[in-house]
């Protein structure tokens, strides 16, 4: 029971703080629920990173497996709904306000001096991932090549990430075969 | 009632169901692959069902990025609820999560029970050095006003220095340099004049080194 509280309120609070979205808040989540309260290690918060990738819709669904590890499946829903259920119902206040709003000067304020807060947040989170994936020559070629790649064109970015899975499985492999031992 | 749920009627004659609108978002859940939700919300709710025209779509795409939460989620809030209120976010948002929900736990199950299963690891592995290039790449898109704008890009470099490098709790990063950021922005504030000083300043020293290169 004391698990599930726990579980309840710091998915709470990371819900109120994920202004700019799921990658925003992703440093203070590994933080707390890896360094703080250790309720995963480093590499399964990693590894709970992918499979959100794979999985279709939200990438940030993958916080139901911190519940699941946690406490099975009634800590994932208690996760699931401390984690959705305050911003939808904050969105869903805003939302019918908005039309009150939406000629207020300060709502201009809120908007011009908080996006690039939200980026500086997005640029933390890909940097923790970074940090948790990214240390080797493998890791690092599979990041560079699929940033270059999407700066050239649009590509599904499922199959990206697929790609990016199967280059890490088998490319050592691969130079294994081709260089000389 | 609002533009969004007067235009559907006026649109379609009779009010969206509460079974139609899950169905959508329910389809917009279940092919959204490696992130981009939004592009395929804007897919089957602008351009299939004309439920919202493309401004909406920007109106309600800029409510969801200034509150806190996922864009995707958020965005089916506010569609859903201009569709049909209360009970239209709800199937919305409903529809919108179950596939990843059932998908994920699956895969959380079979990941468990591979917890040792090096191939496994060594696939997620590359997993997510690929959500680095694409994170990477949508910060970018994401950010390419701020990036270019000197202020902006202060406050990107402030935010994440305090994050990632000094590692302060992420609710003082947001209060102290988001009310900062705020303010540099506060209506009639003076940044423009700021900016407008800065402009100048890089134009002289490109002029100078202009004028230098040419003597």
């Amino acid at each position: 029971m004391a698990k599930l509280l726990n579980l309840t309120w710091v998915f709470m609070l990371l819900a109120i703080l994920a202004v700019g979205g799921g990658t925003a808040v992703l440093p203070e989540m590994q933080h707390i629920t890896v360094d703080q309260f250790q309720w995963v290690t480093k590499g399964q918060f990693r590894d709970i990173y992918s499979l959100g990738q794979v999985a279709p819709g939200p990438n940030m669904l993958m916080v139901l497996l911190i519940g699941q590890k946690m406490a099975g499946a009634m800590g994932a829903l208690v996760v699931g709904l401390a984690f959705f259920l305050p911003d939808c119902i904050l969105t869903l206040v805003a939302n019918r306000l908005w039309v009150r709003f939406k000629d207020s000067p300060w709502r201009a304020a809120i908007q011009h001096g908080m996006a690039p807060v939200a980026i500086g947040l997005m640029l933390a989170g890909t940097y923790a991932i970074a940090r948790l994936s990214i240390f080797n020559l493998t890791s690092m070629l599979i990041a560079a090549t699929i940033f270059a790649l999407l700066l050239w064109r649009h590509i599904n970015p499922a199959l990206l990430v697929l790609a990016g899975g199967l280059t890490y499985l088998w490319l050592p492999h691969i130079f294994a075969h081709l260089l000389p031992h | 009632m609002n533009d969004a749920s007067a235009a559907a009627e006026a649109g379609t004659g009779a009010r969206v169901s509460l079974g139609t609108i899950f169905w959508t978002f329910l389809t917009a859940g279940a092919i959204s692959f490696g992130g981009g939700v939004v592009a395929y919300l804007r897919e089957f709710t602008v351009s299939d069902t004309k439920w919202l025209d493309d401004e909406g779509f920007l109106d309600a795409l800029e409510i969801s990025q200034t509150l806190p939460g996922l864009n995707a989620v958020n965005m089916s809030v506010i569609i859903g609820d201009n569709l049909r209120g209360i009970p239209g976010a709800i199937v919305a948002v409903a529809g919108l999560v179950l596939p990843g929900v059932v998908v994920i736990m699956g895969l959380g199950a079979f990941w468990q029970e591979q917890s040792h299963n090096p191939q496994v690891k060594a696939f997620l592995i590359g997993v997510a050095a690929a959500a680095v290039g694409l994170l990477s790449t949508v910060t970018l898109q994401l950010g390419h006003k701020q990036f270019v704008k000197p202020l902006d890009l202060a406050i990107i470099a402030a935010t994440f220095v305090a994050v990632s490098i000094l590692r302060i709790p992420l609710y003082i990063v947001l209060v102290v340099i988001g009310s900062a950021a705020v303010l540099l922005y506060r209506p009639g504030a003076k940044h423009k004049l700021l900016e407008e000083r800065a402009r100048h300043l890089r134009e002289r020293l490109l002029h100078r080194r202009y004028i230098s290169l040419r003597h």
